[in-house]
């Protein structure tokens, strides 16, 4: 409990206290803290557990670069996952609870792990739960594993908002050289968005002290502030830009306080990467220890926070940077031994329990201290650059990957480019911008040394520390030969945790080089992919939840439903009467209503795609399998189209209206697919000819009125057919409007659809329900339908058809034999594969062992040479409702040549007898058609 | 996202497309009498360059089909040209 707070100094307002709990531990703060500052002026070090070993981790960073400590923040109400505690702003009355730590970071259950640490390994699960069969270990594995806890009480949850955003140019971070560059463009005219991570703009001028323009480096930004808003420039803290995608678009989350995440896309001419870079950690045995952190992040809670780490600290450096922060803290009252790496002193190992209480360097000194603020030097954060495709160069001089210039669309500036010092970053901004004059600071030396991860080292060195993976995970790795980058990661996970290795993937390539005798550029990265930083799945998906994820089209009539009882599902994109009733009684009882009087049926997704002009019969008889031109005005032809594969791809059928005017009646779900199949082959095959095409699904109602009585349910609602034949079409009217009736049948029996304009379908349903009523009639749902079709055995196709189903499979094949005219698919329907003799062909079946309706999806199997084999599966399955067994469709294998033949079914282990027979199972001469 | 310019609306975002296959890939003339290997290679085989492609696509909102040239490695796309240009 060594940390201590300022008395005075930093941006927190002493004057306005809060107070929040860590683990059900109260702890005190001041609007200005972050939560991991307040965390570390409380003096707690023990925040958080490692994700293998459940070792006590401290806060190691104070920024997104932040590898080790992670809470679920619960505020109004509302759970926020997975936080680092470091970007987040303090709030009153929040209630914060560790990530993957039960019950608590301090007391968490499983920290016994770390005794079997030898054990334990990369790979070892891979290696250990093989046998006899992982999911025995997967529970309690993934009990471990994880990290936030869902709270599943929360289903009210905001959609996240996003936006659209078009400027001239988005500025990626605001330190000194992002606010120089967007200053530069404003000023030049540009319409500029900055966007920073952090909850102020500043960046490095925050915490560290510079001279710009002859100004002191707060004083600069404070003017720097004013003169972006007097130009126009829309700065957004809290936003994260995490990814570049095609086309130039990148986009930004933006965190905002008791409101959704906003998600940005925006497309601008041109992006400005000045994100700075990341300090390194430095390798020695444990220091993973709570008390061992990033000099800079220090730097940060003294300066921002007046928060000192220590009364005794150790600052280690392999850089320039160290002396400012050893300074600093001295001037703050810390007593500070600074070990300089340049000058051949380095730690070798860290001591402690639970915490850090000292260091023993090379020359076997032993230093007792606080904490140890280590930098091992800075990693440039080129992520957006190498997300655009950019390449990277290795810069010797300060031992880190650079962006190669001109290898993206990203103009890279600042200490992301590696530049280190700010008289270089402003001195290089003319040239990259290609305008203007960009401020002066004085020059600053940055000299860095090597002090990589060594191969051998004693003790356990962390790299990566979110998901724990030492030196000794990466010797084993170049053992196992996982010495590609890419396979080094995947078998080590190192840098696979949520930081994204923003602090360890450098040191662990560069130990594997060292292992396998390559220097660093030849080890070479793995892929930089989007998201930077995690993006909630709520900001992602936007207001695109729910209902509005995919949503379904309304029937004209479905207040008519409603008001009938009907229970409505969703069918093809189509909200539709599943059945009229409280309960799925109801469907039996309505299919077995149509077969003994009439049924009446909302038709209307039924596809009505009309296709018009002189050449339109020529059209129709290439995209059909069925010769078309021959129809006669005022007739219907049932067909199928296919693909040129010779797939069934949509059956249904084709209504000539006149010469020149056909409807295609396509199946509900296959609209769209068909519209465009019909426009892709006008305009590639027929693109001066005079053929139009539209889409009439959506303004015309259809009721189909089937039955017995259907022609008597049509004299009572007045309307007039004249003695329609079964295949003929002609008009009637109904309050002066016209009204389309065509006779075609999907159940068997006398149909007559009625298609009108939709908003004249309520009073055509009401004449047409209350004339089937006064006949013992009533509405037919979407269930009752696909019984009468099954009895009959129509199919639908993609239901009871597949990816390699052709017409001969189901019947047809007299097309292929007769027609004349070049079609769709016809040269595939003569391949050596289309006439295979065990192709699975449609078949009826009937269960003949007394147990009810077969399951759809069951194979029928069959013994071959000792081993059971599929032959094909049930479709479609239903109780009869006029036939007095249930009914069955199904692809079997030369299932037309096996009509009376009693095969077994296997569903879920479960077996079933059947026989196969034709697939029609009510009045197979069509008599009830004229009924 | 990517964006495509349709040669009828112009520039649209990349859901409102439909892919249509490689450009050029005609169909064979002779009905029934096209021989089986030509028929599959219609059907089945593809360059698949990389780098420079000529594509099929379709705008889904206007139903337009046109030809696109697209850069499988830079992701560059040209604005799409109409089937068989004016009529």
């Amino acid at each position: 409990m060594s940390a201590y707070r300022l008395d005075e100094g930093g941006e927190i307002d002493r004057a306005r206290p809060l107070s929040f709990t860590y683990d059900g531990r109260p702890v005190q703060g001041f609007v200005g803290d972050s939560y991991a500052s307040a965390l570390m002026a409380s003096g707690d070090m023990v925040l958080g557990r490692s994700f293998k070993y459940r070792r006590p981790r401290g806060i190691f960073g104070a920024g997104v670069e932040e590898p080790n400590i992670h809470a679920d923040i619960r505020l109004n109400g509302r759970v926020h996952l997975n936080q680092r505690v470091t970007t987040e702003p303090a709030q009153d009355g929040a209630m914060l609870r560790a990530c993957g730590a039960a019950p608590g970071a301090r007391t968490d259950r499983t920290r016994f792990v770390d005794l079997f640490a030898r054990f334990i390994p990369s790979g070892f699960y891979y290696k250990t739960f093989m046998r006899p069969n992982w999911h025995l270990f997967e529970p309690s594995i993934r009990a471990m594993a994880g990290l936030g806890r869902i709270d599943a009480s929360q289903t009210d949850d905001m959609p996240g908002e996003q936006r659209n955003h078009h400027c001239d140019a988005v500025v990626v971070g605001a330190g000194p050289v992002g606010i120089a560059a967007a200053l530069m463009l404003a000023e030049a005219g540009d319409s500029v968005l900055l966007c920073d991570d952090a909850t102020r703009p500043g960046g490095s001028l925050l915490s560290r002290a510079a001279r710009i323009d002859g100004m002191d480096g707060g004083e600069w930004l404070a003017l720097a502030l004013i003169r972006l808003q007097a130009a126009g420039v829309r700065l957004l803290t809290r936003t994260t830009a995490f990814g570049v995608y095609d086309h130039g678009l990148i986009a930004l989350n933006q965190r905002r306080d008791g409101q959704p995440d906003l998600l940005w896309r925006v497309r601008p001419r041109r992006i400005v990467l000045a994100a700075g870079a990341i300090e390194r950690p430095l390798p020695f045995d444990r220091n993973d220890l709570p008390g061992v952190l990033s000099a800079q992040a220090a730097l940060i809670y003294l300066r921002r926070h007046a928060v000192v780490p220590g009364r005794r600290l150790c600052v280690a450096t392999n850089n320039d940077s160290g002396e400012e922060v050893a300074r600093a803290m001295q001037a703050a009252g810390a007593e500070v031994a600074l070990i300089d790496y340049r000058k051949g002193t380095t730690i070798i190992g860290a001591r402690g329990r639970g915490r850090v209480t000292g260091v023993t360097v090379s020359s076997g000194q032993r230093i007792g201290c606080d904490a140890v603020l280590v930098s091992g030097g800075f990693t440039p954060t080129i992520h957006l650059h190498a997300q655009s495709g950019g390449k990277l160069d290795w810069d010797a001089g300060i031992l880190a990957f650079v962006p190669r210039p001109g290898t993206s669309a990203v103009v890279t500036v600042g200490g992301a480019a590696g530049h280190f010092s700010l008289a270089e970053a402003f001195a290089a901004l003319p040239e990259a911008l290609a305008m203007g004059k960009a401020p002066q600071a004085e020059p600053q030396p940055y000299r860095v040394t090597e002090a990589w991860p060594k191969p051998g080292m004693k003790g356990r060195v962390w790299i990566d520390y979110q998901h724990d993976v030492t030196t000794k995970d990466i010797e084993l790795a170049r053992r196992e030969n996982f010495t590609s980058v890419e396979h080094l990661k995947r078998y080590t996970t190192l840098g696979m945790a949520t930081d994204q290795g923003k602090t360890s993937n450098l040191q662990g390539l560069a130990l594997m080089g060292a292992l396998s005798g390559r220097a660093i550029p030849e080890v070479g990265t793995t892929t930089y992919r989007p998201p930077f930083t995690p993006v909630p799945l709520a900001s992602l998906a936007g207001p695109r939840g729910a209902t509005r994820m995919n949503p379904v089209r309304r029937l004209a009539l479905e207040a008519r439903h409603r008001a009938a009882g009907a229970v409505l599902g969703e069918y093809g994109g189509w909200l539709r009467p599943v059945h009229y009733g409280p309960d799925d009684a109801a469907i039996l009882a309505e299919a077995r209503r149509a077969r003994a009087t009439v049924g009446v049926f909302d038709a209307s997704p039924l596809g009505k795609i009309e296709v018009m002009g002189r050449d339109a019969a020529e059209f129709l008889d290439f995209v059909y399998y069925n010769t078309m031109s021959t129809l006669a005005p005022g007739r219907c032809r049932y067909g199928f189209m296919l693909t040129e594969g010779g797939i069934v791809m949509d059956d249904g059928v084709l209504v000539r209206l006149d010469d020149g005017r056909f409807i295609v009646s396509c199946s509900s779900s296959h609209v769209a697919s068909v519209h465009a199949m019909l426009e892709e082959w006008r305009q590639d095959r027929y693109p001066d000819r005079q053929i139009w095409i539209h889409d009439a699904t959506a303004e015309t109602a259809t009721v189909t009125v089937t039955g017995p009585r259907a022609l008597s349910v049509l004299a009572r609602a007045g309307i007039e057919t004249g003695d329609l034949a079964h295949m003929a079409t002609g008009w009637a009217t109904l309050e002066g409007e016209e009204l389309r009736v065509t006779r075609v049948s999907f159940t068997g029996d006398r149909s007559y659809e009625l298609s009108i304009r939709q908003d004249l379908a309520p009073s055509l349903w009401d004449r047409v329900i209350a004339a089937a009523k006064a006949e013992g009639g009533g509405p037919l749902g979407i269930e009752a339908l696909m019984i009468l079709r099954a009895e009959k055995g129509f199919v639908v196709i993609g239901k009871d058809t597949d990816g390699m189903t052709r017409p001969m499979d189901l019947g047809s094949d007299a097309p292929l034999r007769r027609k004349a005219a070049d079609f769709l698919g016809r040269r595939s329907l003569t391949l050596p594969e289309a006439s295979r003799p065990d192709r699975n062909q449609l078949v009826g079946l009937v269960p003949t062992d007394g147990k009810g309706a077969l399951p759809t999806g069951a194979h029928g199997v069959e013994m071959r040479g000792g081993a059971r084999r599929s032959i094909g599966y049930v479709t479609s399955s239903y109780p009869g409702a006029a036939v007095p067994h249930p009914v069955a469709l199904g692809l079997i294998e030369r299932g037309a040549q096996r009509h009376g033949e009693e095969i077994t079914l296997y569903h879920l282990g479960v077996p079933r007898r059947a026989r196969l027979v034709a697939p029609c199972f009510l009045d197979p001469n069509g008599d009830r058609l004229d009924a | 996202m990517q964006i495509f310019s349709c040669p009828f609306c112009g520039p649209r975002p990349e859901p409102e497309f439909h892919f249509g296959g490689e450009a050029g890939n005609d169909r064979p003339v002779g009905g029934a009498l096209v021989p089986e290997g030509e028929w599959a290679a219609y059907l089945h085989l593809r360059h698949n360059p990389k780098g420079s492609t000529r594509e099929i696509w379709m705008h889904r909102t206007c139903l337009e089909v046109f030809v696109m040239e697209r850069d499988t490695v830079t992701m560059q796309a040209a604005p799409g040209v109409a089937l068989g240009g004016p009529t």
